[in-house]
């Protein structure tokens, strides 16, 4: 019964602030209600049992991309700018548009029969050994036996090149973060061409913003 | 702690925050608040991802990994997205998708 009033109220602190983040005029608070969105999916983890995880959606998400976002804001625009609306009309299509593509994706996703599937995964040596024999031994405890993933079962797993390692999304991801950080840092310095004027007319107005 | 929500629960939150990402993103005019709208979009599919595997894989980590590595995308995505807006607003004075037509065809 708590557990259901807290998801409720963690969705509806999702979903208000989700519509107040995309309705709202000002922008800088529209971010900030992004930020609420963001913590709120945090506190949903820790109540699916996904700690770390959790963790990472706050220092990441939560901290960093918001603040990444709200600097980008406020290197971007005045703080008390209200964000351009598109027309009423195309409003109203979007809202139609969205509206009847939700409703389609609710029946489909409400109508289908979704089924746990209770083999355990076949070759799994990173996971505890307990979790099988136990779930044999109490077939009606099968959630209850089931542990969250630990730390060091998440590390270990990140760095395994075996069946169940993920050692090749975690070298591509890192080499997409390095490249990343390289693209973010050439595209944003400032060029310095002093025989194009145009580009050091703006450089030059912008470093007076 | 999660068998008293179903699993359809979470799929509805997370159904709904899509949608109200891509409104988001079809009535904004604003570079960063599009990129805000995206957020929203990655968060929910991640919440799709995380609430699979807890319900239906439980022993399994794949949604879980998968969830981490979207979260690393989203961080490079927005830092790439912020240099090129800040570049774009160097160049145009503006960050409205209105005025940046000068590519257009």
């Amino acid at each position: 019964m708590l557990d259901q009033v807290s998801f409720f109220v963690v969705s509806a602190i999702i979903l208000i602030f989700a519509v107040m983040s995309v309705t709202c005029r000002r922008i800088l608070r529209s971010a900030v209600y992004l930020m609420f969105v963001l913590i709120a999916t945090a506190v949903l983890y820790f109540m699916l049992g996904y700690n770390f995880l959790a963790a990472v959606q706050l220092t990441v998400y939560a901290g960093g991309i918001v603040v990444l976002i709200i600097f980008s804001i406020l290197l971007t625009s005045q703080i008390s700018e209200r964000a351009v609306m598109v027309p009423i009309k195309q409003k109203i299509l979007s809202a139609l548009a969205t509206v009847a593509g939700a409703i389609l994706v609710l029946m489909v996703v409400l109508a289908f029969n979704f089924k746990p599937s209770t083999a355990p995964v076949a070759g799994s040596n990173l996971l505890p050994v307990a979790d099988s024999t136990m779930v044999q031994a109490l077939p009606d405890s099968t959630t209850a036996t089931i542990t969250n993933p630990t730390v060091h079962d998440i590390g270990l797993a990140l760095v395994s090149y075996k069946r169940d390692g993920f050692a090749l999304p975690f070298e591509v991801i890192s080499i997409l973060l390095l490249a990343a950080m390289i693209g973010a840092i050439v595209l944003a310095k400032k060029e310095k061409l002093p025989a194009n004027t145009e580009i050091s007319d703006n450089t030059n107005n912008d470093s007076t913003l | 702690m999660i068998q008293s929500i179903p699993l359809s629960y979470v799929l509805i939150v997370s159904t709904l925050m899509f949608f109200i990402g891509i409104y988001g993103f079809l009535t904004r005019r604003n570079l960063v608040t599009m990129l805000m709208s995206v957020e929203l979009i990655l968060n929910s599919v991640n919440i799709n991802f995380v609430a699979f595997n807890k319900y239906l894989h439980p022993q399994a980590f794949e949604g879980h990994f998968f969830a981490m590595i979207v979260i690393a995308v989203a961080a490079a995505e927005s830092a790439v997205a912020i240099a090129i807006i800040i570049n774009i607003y160097r160049n145009f004075k503006s960050i409205d998708v209105e005025n940046v037509d000068q590519m257009k065809f």
